[in-house]
């Protein structure tokens, strides 16, 4: 089923004048490009705006009504900057980082399922690809804050590297509870795993009460993953002035900003996937009232989507205005010594649930 | 022989398994860094410098380094006549002008013995609270920046907002006051000056708990700061500590009691010491939790202020300024309970001239800073962070 | 202390404090002045300086636990340097006083206390920033709030600011 689904994007893979593989480049992956953009945009004006609602702020209101424009005013203001390479950085490095940054969080966009008919690439692997592919981060970090050739960087490198390595067990675990739920790694598979006509109720996360768990966990570690406070230690700004991009200026600082919010959007738009039904309505049908029939579909798939992903990168902000961060050992001894033998729990348990209960 | 000797530095292990056979353990060999914290740090409140030696994320040393911020307060004094140091006092704490000014005011009229009216010193005490709850705010504000808290932080300064108001409505300016001068004040204060801080003090009153439930009793923030930089209280002593800093080391020890001044004696207000029980006594949890407490004690004293002041009819606040400002010959140091400690100046007259021939300030957070280096020593990078958001320091005040 | 006069129970405390280290040092230390604003004695004998501190620090009756202020301070006239110490003893005694020492102009040194309170550690180096007078036995003995290569000491009274520093010019 989920093949003739993807018809629509198999069929581009195969659309390729001239051989070059244009289908794919331009119909698959400028949408998914300008999904990132967007969630950049609206990630950063709704930071501003919904931090200045904790904060009893008005946030940005100069540029356009209510503001917002104001993220598309500083992008054009990063555009004009000069792009300044620092005399004594390794130039090669701290030229790649950002870009290898950037790759990292946006491959893992290829597998995102958006709707029924809009997947970049159905691999039998797609979970596994994703979580893979965010290892790549750590490299762009690394290279970023050892080419920078500042000691702060450096300190934001190793802290990110340490923190992302080790928060990947349990966060990868915690998606195998999801993966072992559908009993496969295709993400357009474990989402049709969660479509029905009782709508929130297929989803995993309502499916079982194990489920919870680990859900709970992919959300704590996703959080260390794109160091997003409590777990904004590579960046701390008071401790380590900006962390691992403190000698980046303009266009440079521009992509680190949008991989970090892409990854925002991505574990985000994973965990809506693996535990919250991706693109599934969450409306029942309630007996002639086919709510569920009528919200769903390729349209209303990528609505869900979106709207999910916000919705977690909402909790992400909230958190972030809301608790001071946490001590390096602090955080590592979350990681090792609660999450991760946590995750080991869940993981048997959703193996327990899933041949014991029907 | 050589390698047992570097056993102390901690990167190789030396274990005797018998008679003959010692073992070596090597680890990866860990050169200290040199990384200098400042003096652009976003926690370094201003421009102090500290030059930390580091292994890894511990803190193996730390030097501050001062003088960035040094406006020559002393040697301005010296060819300044005495009310024209007022203002300057101002830009030392300019987190707490009032209580700079009051401070100062005290100690020359110490020297010259002057009366000071009744109502002058309620104005004083009303405004130098105010002032102190408006530092404190600060100060807890952007300790929990240091932290990581950042809501906390505008929530502090949205209620400074509202003291700042208050005191620019009384003295035109809204943080280098100029107000307090020596023997009365610039201004009476304005007509409905004590209905509007009665409101401001209903107003404070409840978001001091919305703060302390915010941050205080944060699970995370207690786990930053509970047992870090602990100081014992004769260490404490030792070094000179003073306010805040010395009660969170359980010393019960407030100049506005100990030495009083003004008409602290006649009030009614506690002084606030850690227990033990939700803190380490001298950590920075215990600070932190001293000035939280404090600005409850200064909201009391505020009421008992506006209940017991004397009315305004009649009242000229600069009716006891002396026409020509020139003490007797001698020489004093008198001090005053600021927020970040007790400010004390010293000031020696010649009795001739109407400029003072010294004039010292004892600076409260400079004192303060000077435990640094032993505070430090040991801890890693976040927790020195913890550390000097807890000491409240002003750089204003250390350089002067 | 005039005859007949009302002298203040501040006074009289610091009066029986001083009395004490009297009874020790003798000679080493010049009369009281008991005046009202900032009672004191002055060290004449400066090398005794840290024995009187310890002395000070420790006597079961003195316990002069806190340094309040280290102040320095210029006497062109006598051609001397000098330091104002303001002491107390939190949560002992009520008593206060304040002890001056004083060295030669040119060249002089005091002791240090730094080694009997840590807070004349910072105290006694801006004394030394400001009026150049060295303190023996100092741990760190450096200035402290004008950069190190700063020339002259600002707060004596003959202080000639330098014309240039890394060529800024100086004086406005």
């Amino acid at each position: 089923m989920g093949n003739t689904l993807n018809g629509w994007s198999e069929a581009l893979v195969g659309f390729n004048p001239m051989g070059l593989p244009l289908g794919l480049v331009i119909l698959a992956a400028i949408p998914l490009v300008f999904i990132a953009l967007y969630s950049l945009t609206y990630g950063v004006y709704g930071e501003r705006k919904i931090s200045a609602f904790m904060q009893d702020r008005l946030g940005p209101m100069e540029v356009g009504k209510w503001g917002i424009l104001q993220t598309i005013a500083d992008i054009l203001k990063l555009l004009q900057k000069e792009d300044i390479v620092p005399a004594s950085a390794d130039k090669f490095l701290f030229v790649i980082g950002p870009g290898v940054l950037f790759v990292g969080s946006f491959l893992a966009f290829a597998v995102l399922p958006f709707s029924s008919a809009f997947i970049g690439a159905s691999l039998n692997v797609g979970l596994f690809f994703a979580i893979g592919i965010v290892s790549l981060e750590v490299v762009g970090i690394l290279a970023a804050g050892w080419g920078s050739n500042n000691k702060w960087s450096l300190y934001g490198a190793v802290r990110s590297v340490a923190q992302i390595v080790s928060y990947e067990i349990p966060a990868a675990i915690a998606l195998l509870c999801g993966a072992m739920m559908a009993g496969t790694l295709d993400m357009q598979q474990i989402t049709l795993h969660q479509s029905g006509h009782w709508g929130f109720a297929h989803f995993f996360l309502f499916q079982s009460p194990i489920a919870w768990l680990p859900f709970l966990i992919y959300f704590i570690a996703s959080l260390a993953e794109v160091n997003r406070a409590p777990f904004d230690i590579p960046e701390a700004e008071s401790e380590l002035v900006a962390g691992y991009f403190t000698e980046y200026t303009g266009m440079k600082f521009a992509v680190i900003f949008l991989a970090e919010y892409g990854s925002m959007f991505m574990v985000s738009a994973i965990i809506s996937v693996v535990f919250l039904g991706g693109w599934n309505s969450p409306f029942p049908n309630i007996g002639s009232f086919a709510l569920n029939d009528w919200t769903n579909g390729p349209g209303w798939g990528v609505t869900w989507m979106i709207l999910k992903g916000f919705f977690f990168i909402f909790v992400q902000m909230w958190l972030r205005w809301t608790l001071p961060r946490l001590r390096v050992d602090q955080l590592m001894y979350l990681c090792w010594k609660v999450l991760t033998p946590f995750a080991f729990i869940s993981f048997v348990l959703t193996a327990v649930w899933e041949i014991y209960v029907p | 022989m050589q390698e047992l000797e570097k056993a102390g530095v901690g990167s190789v292990r030396v274990t005797r398994k018998s008679d003959k056979v010692v073992v070596i353990e090597k680890d990866l060999v860990t050169e200290e860094m040199l990384l200098a914290m400042g003096p652009q740090h976003p926690s370094t409140h201003g421009v102090l410098k500290l030059e930390c030696l580091t292994d890894g994320e511990v803190i193996t040393q730390a030097e501050p380094y001062l003088g960035y911020l040094h406006r020559c307060f002393e040697k301005h004094c010296e060819n300044v006549d005495y009310p024209a140091i007022v203002p300057y006092t101002d830009r030392m704490d300019y987190l707490a002008g009032m209580n700079s000014e009051m401070a100062y005011c005290i100690a020359v009229e110490k020297l010259m013995d002057v009366e000071i009216p009744r109502r002058v010193e309620f104005i004083r005490v009303i405004v130098a609270e105010l002032n102190r709850i408006a530092s404190h705010l600060v100060a807890i504000g952007t300790f929990g920046i240091d932290l990581g808290a950042f809501t906390p932080f505008l929530f502090c300064f949205r209620d400074r907002e509202h003291i700042l108001s208050l005191l620019e409505w009384a003295s035109g300016a809204r943080m280098l006051y100029n107000y307090i001068w020596i023997g009365g004040l610039a201004y009476d204060v304005p007509a409905d000056f004590n209905k509007r801080v009665r409101e401001f003090v209903d107003y404070f009153r409840p978001q001091t708990v919305e703060l302390f439930r915010l941050l205080t009793e944060n699970e995370i923030f207690v786990k930053r700061t509970k047992g870090i930089g602990i100081m014992p209280a004769d260490v404490a002593i030792n070094y000179g500590w003073s306010g805040p800093m010395l009660r969170g080391s359980g010393v019960k020890w407030d100049l506005r009691r100990n030495d009083p001044y003004s008409i602290y004696p006649e009030l009614q207000f506690d002084v606030p010491v850690p227990d033990g029980k939700f803190s380490d006594v001298g950590d920075c949890l215990s600070r932190h939790l001293v000035r939280a407490l404090e600005m409850e004690e200064s909201l009391k004293i505020i009421e008992q202020c506006i209940d017991k002041m004397p009315s305004s009819e009649g009242f000229n606040s600069r009716s006891a300024i002396p026409k020509r400002i020139r003490p007797k010959a001698g020489e004093v140091y008198a001090r005053a309970e600021n927020p970040r400690g007790e400010l004390g100046f010293y000031i020696q007259s010649d009795g001739k001239s109407t400029k003072p021939v010294r004039c010292h300030a004892r600076s409260s957070c400079f004192v303060n800073l000077s435990a640094m280096k032993d505070l430090s020593k040991g801890q890693l990078l976040p927790d020195l962070v913890a550390i000097i958001g807890s000491i409240d320091i002003v750089l204003g005040e250390i350089d002067r | 202390m005039e005859e007949g006069k009302v002298v203040s129970r501040s006074l009289q405390q610091s009066a029986a404090a001083y009395a004490v280290i009297h009874e020790k040092f003798g000679d080493a230390l010049s009369a009281f002045d008991g005046n009202e604003t900032m009672p004191f004695f002055e060290v004449l004998d400066a090398s005794l300086w840290v024995d009187i501190a310890l002395y000070m620090r420790d006597h079961p009756k003195l316990k002069f636990n806190y340094m309040a202020c280290l102040t320095g301070l210029d006497y062109p006239l006598e051609e001397k340097l000098g330091i104002v110490c303001n002491f107390e003893s939190i949560g002992i005694f009520p008593h206060k006083l304040a002890v001056k020492v004083k060295c030669a102009r040119e060249g002089g040194s005091i002791p240090s206390v730094a080694c009997v309170w840590h807070t004349a550690n910072w105290q006694e180096r801006e004394a030394y920033d400001m009026y150049g007078m060295l303190f023996t036995g100092h741990p760190d003995m450096r200035r402290i709030l004008c950069p190190d290569d700063w020339e002259g000491f600002p707060l004596r009274k003959d202080y000639k600011v330098q014309e240039t520093y890394h060529g800024i010019k100086v004086p406005y």
